[in-house]
């Protein structure tokens, strides 16, 4: 029995910077930043006043009112994502059997500034413990379990098979696509709607993360307050978005002639079983997520690429990360490529890992590697290649894409062109 | 609150914010122990900053917890900003 | 590639039961841990019921370390996890770390935690929000904190799929033993009986609004008018069965086939899923329905599920044609840690021979269901289907396997539980 291969036959991305895929890689072929002060809602009280929001306009992109009613910011990211990559694979769902069709989805957060945003209702701003039932949306249910985004995906892309949300923190991008990946490989569907969604510019998502320090306090200029693998970070700055991709069978997609993005050659998630938000500096949870990755993907540290970073632009993830990469790929890690989209888009933490995926297919379809914008100060700690402010024209076949999140996830997944190796 | 922050404010908003190890007494001579021996990591130090914070009504640096290593260094740090805080 | 994957640990942590052998017992009596809320004042909601544990001190069982940083979710499924690995007689210390993973499911995270923070949010400010809420509320707080208690490495994952999440939390624990990860913390434990979580859970409008316990929860039966909602849940050890009979591990059974699929979307006119999981269960268990012995039952307890579960049954198994049954009328319904306990309770009814009552109901004819209600049936069970769905409309079931029907058999000698 040949092992079943998985195919990346359609996108979509709604980044902060402009939605779709073209404004999308506009964006980080150019090295522009999305971030910006908040505008959501006064950040004057909050430590960190900056985000990566984006403009969306959700009708303008096909939700109807009673859904923009009905869900969550997070889960209209998921819809309009989903949408978009179904229609970008060209494949006709309804001519599929539904319950070979399944829904993955990644979010971190759930449905945050739905409930941030109810909570002060019912709780008249606050005031009331025993908050009160009867200014509580009809929905507020949906928001307690965010399977919600998982149902309305799969009614919008008429999904019957195996559904659900992965919820791994900032590794819900990855784990989401993976979890997806194993269906797919394992035969209990034949294509999977995957992707991940998060919205957590919300007032309790900045006084968290306040809290722990993790956040930028840089506002002074906005565009440059990410600024990942940068001897001056001092912390991530907040994003939002999603993407979302259709996952097929490889012969599936051939046979209906599919145009294949990108093949998932192997994914691999670790723990470190250490901290909830601490890493340890060497990394070695990390190193082991790439190097299960890799032999999942048959490839050689030296097959890669290009090297798309967690890179949040905290003082110890950076670190943490780069000693990972050494650890896992050797003397190649300091020869391959290695850059953070958020020093562009931000860090929208259970969304960013597919955003990121979706940056590495782009990456190898135009042979071009993002940059790492805002890094102008090297950190001796730091010391990869980390394609500084300008992309970066390079054959790129491979990509390692990793992600790293709270409760000690550690993520890596292997991208490669499809072309590769006989099918 | 009266004006001193002492070393059994600190015993009490360490275990409030963040408990105690088992195998370390806070009752003990810990003032010059470092908060890593007693168990300390930076999100615990992080959780009692804020909550001396809230308590005293002052605003402590940002790195100040990472900069003190020790209860008695973190001690003297809170009752300089108490002093100041006095006249306001 | 399809190597057997057994359990052979079980940590409960449930309304009428704390620890396996109390929940047993409990659950063999009849024992119903519904009654009133005690956590906060429900006299202004319309639903005043709840399944809570009682006598649960997290502070006897946990170091104080973990106890500011935790939800009570979070603090019972780590209790629920020591337990289980004790019941599996495994020390994580002595074992490769890469090897154990921890995968759990969730529905609504630490609901409590977060509502005390929102609290101080919107009626002090956002500096008094603590440090632990970036992750105390969230959906993989249980799996990252269990990982971090026991130095669990290897593959984690949590998923969200409302009440059907337990059982595929425990189908991806079963997929990573099969990739090649000898041991697997799984299970699920929810627990959001708080007055936010309860404005949340009553505007799904599927609460019973009953205030007599024996009243309130009534899956099947002809006055059923909604669930009334529990904490807990349980949490299993996991382990290939080759493995897991190398250190000559006492095994409760095999998690042999699961299948889950998802309604159509309201008003396509299809059929719904339940049905199709079911098949894809058996036939992954490679058995038919004529095999399965026992069903424990989703039990929504609204008039149009429980036909939808009934016609899902009779469909595969024939009117009246297979022992079908609710535990959970004892302890409310616990979302994702509804499916956990009752795989937990399917492998204590196949080792002990008994089938454990749905409590209170009166099964309605018109669901041809062979219901065993009142009082304990006994049986010989070899095979065992559980279901679980979640709202929206997901449809898991999983098929079970007794210890002596594994294959290879196994012996399973050490029985430690009370009759």
């Amino acid at each position: 029995m040949t092992a079943r291969r998985v195919a990346i036959t359609g996108i979509d991305v709604l980044a902060p910077g402009g939605t779709g895929v073209e404004a999308f890689w506009s964006l980080l072929s150019e090295g522009r930043t999305a971030t910006r002060a908040i505008t959501f809602f006064d950040p004057a009280p909050f430590r960190s006043r900056v985000a990566a929001e984006i403009d969306f306009d959700p009708e303008a992109h096909g939700l109807s009112p009673q859904e923009v009613r009905r869900m969550d910011r997070a889960a209209q990211f998921a819809v309009v994502a989903a949408r978009g990559a179904v229609a970008d694979s060209g494949v006709d769902l309804a001519a599929h059997d539904p319950h070979r069709i399944g829904v993955a989805i990644g979010s971190a957060v759930g449905a945050t500034m739905g409930l941030d945003a109810e909570y002060r209702v019912v709780s008249d701003g606050g005031r009331l413990d025993l908050v009160d039932h009867r200014y509580a949306v009809p929905h507020l249910y949906d928001y307690l379990v965010p399977s919600s985004f998982a149902a309305e995906v799969a009614w919008a892309v008429g999904a019957e098979g195996p559904c659900t949300v992965v919820s791994t923190g900032c590794t819900s991008g990855i784990d989401s696509v993976g979890y997806a990946v194993d269906l797919i490989r394992e035969g209990s569907a034949d294509v999977m709607v995957a992707g991940s969604s998060d919205a957590p510019i919300s007032p309790i998502t900045m006084a968290c993360f306040d809290a722990i320090k993790a956040t930028t306090p840089r506002h002074d200029r906005p565009e440059r307050a990410s600024r990942p693998f940068d001897g001056t970070r001092n912390g991530f700055v907040l994003g939002e978005g999603a993407a979302f991709f259709v996952l097929e069978e490889f012969e599936h997609a051939r046979r209906r002639g599919a145009r294949i993005h990108a093949e998932i050659a192997g994914y691999a998630t670790r723990s470190n079983a250490y901290h909830m938000t601490g890493l340890r500096p060497d990394g070695a949870e990390m190193a082991e997520a790439i190097r299960v990755a890799l032999d999942e993907a048959r490839m050689a540290p030296t097959a890669i690429d290009y090297v798309n970073a967690h890179g949040s632009g905290t003082k110890q993830n950076d670190r943490h990360e780069t000693a990972a990469f050494k650890r896992s790929l050797g003397d190649h890690a300091y020869r391959t490529p290695v850059s953070s989209i958020k020093s562009m888009v931000g860090h929208s933490l259970g969304a960013i890992g597919s955003i990121e995926i979706a940056a590495s297919v782009l990456a190898m379809a135009h042979n071009v590697v993002p940059p790492t914008a805002n890094l102008h100060t090297p950190d001796p700690e730091c010391d990869l290649d980390y394609v500084p402010i300008v992309a970066r024209e390079r054959r790129t076949d491979a990509v390692l894409t990793v992600g790293s999140g709270f409760g000690g996830f550690q993520s890596a997944m292997v991208l490669a062109r499809p072309e590769r190796g006989a099918v | 609150m009266s004006g001193e922050f002492t070393l059994d404010d600190l015993k009490r908003i360490l275990r409030a914010a963040a408990g105690a190890d088992e195998s370390v007494d806070l009752d003990g001579d810990i003032a010059d122990a470092s908060f890593e021996a007693l168990g300390y990591e930076s999100l615990a130090l992080l959780e009692t900053g804020s909550r001396i914070e809230q308590e005293y009504g002052i605003v402590l640096r940002d790195d100040l917890l990472t900069v003190e290593e020790t209860p008695r260094g973190l001690i003297d740090s809170v009752n300089a900003h108490l002093s100041g805080a006095v006249s306001t | 590639m399809n190597t057997p994957v057994v359990v052979t640990g079980l940590g409960v942590v449930s309304p009428n039961g704390l620890g396996a052998a109390d929940y047993w017992a409990a659950t063999l009596v009849g024992k119903s841990g519904l009654s009133r809320i005690t956590r906060f004042d429900p006299s202004q909601y319309p639903a005043r019921l709840a399944g809570e544990i009682h006598g649960f001190a997290a502070e006897e069982h946990l170091p104080s370390r973990l106890l500011p940083q935790t939800d009570r979710m979070t603090r019972l499924a780590l209790v629920a996890a020591d337990w289980a690995l004790a019941d599996a007689g495994v020390s994580t210390a002595e074992r490769p770390a890469f090897e154990m993973g921890v995968i759990t499911a969730s529905a609504s995270g630490g609901f409590e935690f977060g509502q005390n923070e929102l609290r101080k949010l919107w009626s002090r400010g956002g500096q008094y929000v603590s440090a632990y809420q970036s992750f105390a509320w969230f959906y993989a707080v249980n799996s990252g904190q269990i990982s971090i208690r026991h130095g669990l490495k290897g593959p984690s994952g949590v998923v969200v799929s409302d009440q059907a999440g337990g059982l595929d939390a425990v189908a991806q624990a079963r997929r990573q033993i099969r990739k090649g990860t000898p041991l697997i913390v799984s299970g699920g434990v929810d627990a959001s009986l708080c007055p936010w979580g309860w404005v949340a859970q009553t505007a799904g409008g599927r609460l019973s609004t009953s205030d007599e316990p024996s009243r309130a929860y009534l899956p099947f039966d002809s006055a059923a008018r909604g669930h009334v909602p529990g904490e807990g849940g349980a949490i299993l050890i996991m382990e290939d069965l080759a493995a897991a009979r190398a250190r000559g591990a006492r095994v409760y059974g095999e998690v042999a086939g699961y299948g889950a699929t998802f309604d159509p979307r309201p008003g396509s006119g299809r059929a719904p899923g339940l049905r199709k999981a079911i098949e894809l269960a058996l036939a992954d268990a490679d058995t038919g329905p004529a095999a399965v012995d026992l069903v424990f039952a989703d039990a929504a307890a609204l008039p149009e599920l429980d036909r939808s579960e009934a016609a899902a049954l009779c469909a595969v198994f024939g009117a009246r044609g297979v022992p079908v049954t609710a535990p959970k009328t004892m302890t409310g319904r616990l979302y994702s840690g509804a499916a956990p306990l009752d795989l937990a309770t399917a492998f204590l009814a196949m080792r002990e021979g008994i089938i454990p009552p749905t409590v209170n109901v009166e099964a309605a004819a018109e669901h041809r269901l062979d219901l065993v209600t009142r009082q304990t049936r006994d049986a010989e069970l070899r095979t065992v289907l559980v279901l679980a769905r979640g709202h929206g409309g997901f449809n898991s079931a999983m098929v079970l396997r007794s210890a002596r029907d594994t294959d290879p058999p196994v012996a399973n000698e050490r029985k430690t539980h009370v009759r």
